[in-house]
């Protein structure tokens, strides 16, 4: 069903094509501006973006080679220790918080629930707007020192403070903003909660089995398959979040780089200093972070999803 | 607790919850409708009065009147939902009607690539788009999609092709159809709901992109609405809330209103592919 399943049934060889007879001159028509853009847009420029990370180059003067250099800074560069600190802890909070609103809220709007349509599109609506400047405007102004938080935490008498310009609580109000987008993941979750035959929770419930023993025995394992699937997807997109904490910290990263996204850090050596040898080895390193988690996640998925295929 | 009980109180929990969500969106909406000093003392949505003397200021605040940047947003977006529109649905023709060498790795390549995080490519394609002197233009943002890099829309459309019946195809070969012919008066009028999918996702996903058009639009007469806004951040700094929430709604009605008219091809969407 997903982009994700049809990789992993490939992989195990199930599948496939029916054989039949070759077309190969229409499909090369067909596929033409495919492959060009396999090859300008995305494959030649990840080669590319290998090469160039072994050179100095600021767009002006053309790339000297350099070896390992842009490495071995690497090694010591502080801001960017800290900005995969950060991003690091953005992802590991903010994505199982999402899943985890996202999957409630699908259970919740189950089957044959009066004005469905109507809370789905109020939870999904968030996802859609979420990636917008308007709303890190909003965020900057509802997490701020006067801000909306603040004038409601004052109804009950609370005093609040500047939730952005304090570095220990900014990445929270980052947090928040991808939590707030759980919708499109509910979304998914609710697709798959109707793939599951109602006959089983029938015949459950006949065998004597309560509302938590279903949960785990039988919604759990066929929904397994969506929700790695969402986790998957979930971190690759964490991991490339950009505009709100641009927009929130004014392009800075901070208030002392607390919000300096991996994405951020990466704007400002290419495009604020024109430094492109050592963006495109951050580039890269970055590839290799999400390839890893990406790697892990479907090696811990032999332990935990359950597969009907 | 009775089951009436029970369902009154999940609605309430349920309605609560939605209105949690929305309120800070309603509540720029009824701020950017209020005199600026009253946008950080008023909590609540009632409005004393209609103002409307943010959406003036905020209109002219900038270098260019704000329906510059909506005009070239709408440009734009325009110009990525055509390429889309042709480019993926060529090449998903292909992947679920033609049988071609290395077709099985082809359609892994694709695939992975909806994964591909732009981070990643986009230094050496700043380089070669600026090396073409395309950068102030909307050259690197309209390209790309003429060439079926939204990998996304491609699948979504092989899926959608698969499930429609082979016996069409056939038949039209068998009157003598080449492969155009069965794409173009076949399959595309069949697809259109896939296609109206794709035109929704394009739009919104276009409008809010950010990323990569601060990269190429540097020049302020090319600023597309999320650039702008995010000048408008740095030149009123604390000054205005007012006139930047006025134009902040401007800027996500479009959003709103595609929701609005294209929901069900949106839930459709992402509930049959998974999303992005």
């Amino acid at each position: 069903m997903s982009a994700l399943g049809e990789l992993q049934r490939m992989r195990r060889g199930s599948g496939g094509t029916l054989g039949g007879k070759r077309d190969n001159k229409a499909a090369f028509v067909f596929l033409l501006p495919w492959f060009a853009g396999l090859l300008f847009i995305t494959a030649g420029p990840i080669v590319a973006s290998f090469l160039l990370g072994f050179t100095d180059y600021n767009l002006i003067q053309p790339p000297t080679f350099n070896g390992l250099d842009n490495f071995v800074r690497m090694l010591g560069d502080a801001r960017l220790h800290n900005a995969l600190r950060v991003t690091l802890v953005y992802v590991v909070v903010s994505v199982p918080l999402q899943l985890a609103a996202a999957l409630a809220l699908a259970l919740l709007l189950d089957r044959g629930l009066r004005g469905l349509a109507f809370y789905r599109s109020a939870f999904y609506l968030p996802s859609l707007l979420g990636s917008s400047v308007a709303i890190a405007v909003l965020w900057r102004q509802i997490f701020g020192a006067d801000g909306l938080v603040n004038q409601v935490l004052a109804m009950f008498g609370v005093e609040g403070k500047g939730w952005i310009s304090d570095p220990s609580t900014a990445l929270g109000t980052l947090i928040v903003l991808n939590v707030w987008t759980f919708g499109a993941p509910m979304v998914i979750f609710l697709a798959g909660l109707r793939q599951i035959p109602v006959m089983y929770y029938e015949a459950a419930s006949t065998d004597g089995a309560g509302k938590w023993t279903q949960f785990r025995k039988i919604t759990i394992p066929l929904l397994s398959p969506i929700i790695f699937f969402n986790l998957v997807l979930q971190i690759i997109h964490a991991f490339q979040s950009f505009t709100q904490a641009f927009v929130v910290s004014g392009g800075s990263g901070g208030p002392s780089d607390s919000t300096l996204f991996y994405t951020l850090y990466l704007y400002q050596r290419g495009f604020g200093n024109f430094d492109m040898g050592y963006a495109s080895a951050l580039a890269w390193l970055l590839l290799v972070i999400i390839a890893a988690f990406t790697a892990i996640n479907f090696w811990a998925a032999k332990f935990w999803v359950v597969y009907d295929d | 607790m009775t089951d009436l009980a029970r369902k009154a109180l999940k609605h309430a929990g349920l309605i609560l919850l939605a209105l949690v969500m929305l309120y800070p969106v309603l509540w720029m909406v009824v701020s950017s409708l209020r005199p600026d000093n009253e946008i950080f003392r008023r909590p609540g949505l009632i409005l004393d009065s209609l103002q409307t003397h943010n959406y003036g200021e905020g209109w002219t605040a900038l270098a260019s009147p704000f329906g510059h940047y909506l005009a070239n947003s709408a440009i734009l977006v325009l110009a990525c939902i055509i390429g889309n529109l042709v480019s993926c649905s060529m090449a998903a023709y292909a992947f679920a009607r033609l049988e071609f060498t290395g077709k099985r790795l082809w359609f892994a390549i694709m695939l992975g690539t909806i994964m591909l995080p732009i981070h990643v490519i986009i230094v050496p394609q700043y380089i070669m788009f600026s090396q073409l002197d395309w950068v102030n233009t909307f050259l690197p943002l309209v390209v790309p999609k003429f060439l079926a890099t939204d990998a996304f829309f491609v699948f979504l459309m092989v899926q959608f092709i698969r499930g429609l019946p082979r016996e069409l195809d056939e038949a039209a070969r068998i009157d003598g159809a080449g492969h155009p012919r069965i794409f173009l008066r076949i399959i595309l009028p069949l697809m259109l709901p896939a296609l109206a999918t794709t035109v929704i996702f394009t739009f919104i996903w276009t409008w809010n992109d950010f990323f990569s058009q601060l990269i190429y639009l540097t020049d302020p007469e090319m600023y597309t609405v999320p650039v702008a806004l995010r000048s408008f951040v740095d030149a009123t700094v604390s000054t205005s809330w007012g006139s930047m929430f006025a134009m902040s709604v401007v800027s996500l009605a479009p959003v709103f209103l595609a929701f609005l008219v294209g929901q069900r091809y949106l839930i459709r969407g992402i509930a049959t592919t998974g999303g992005k």
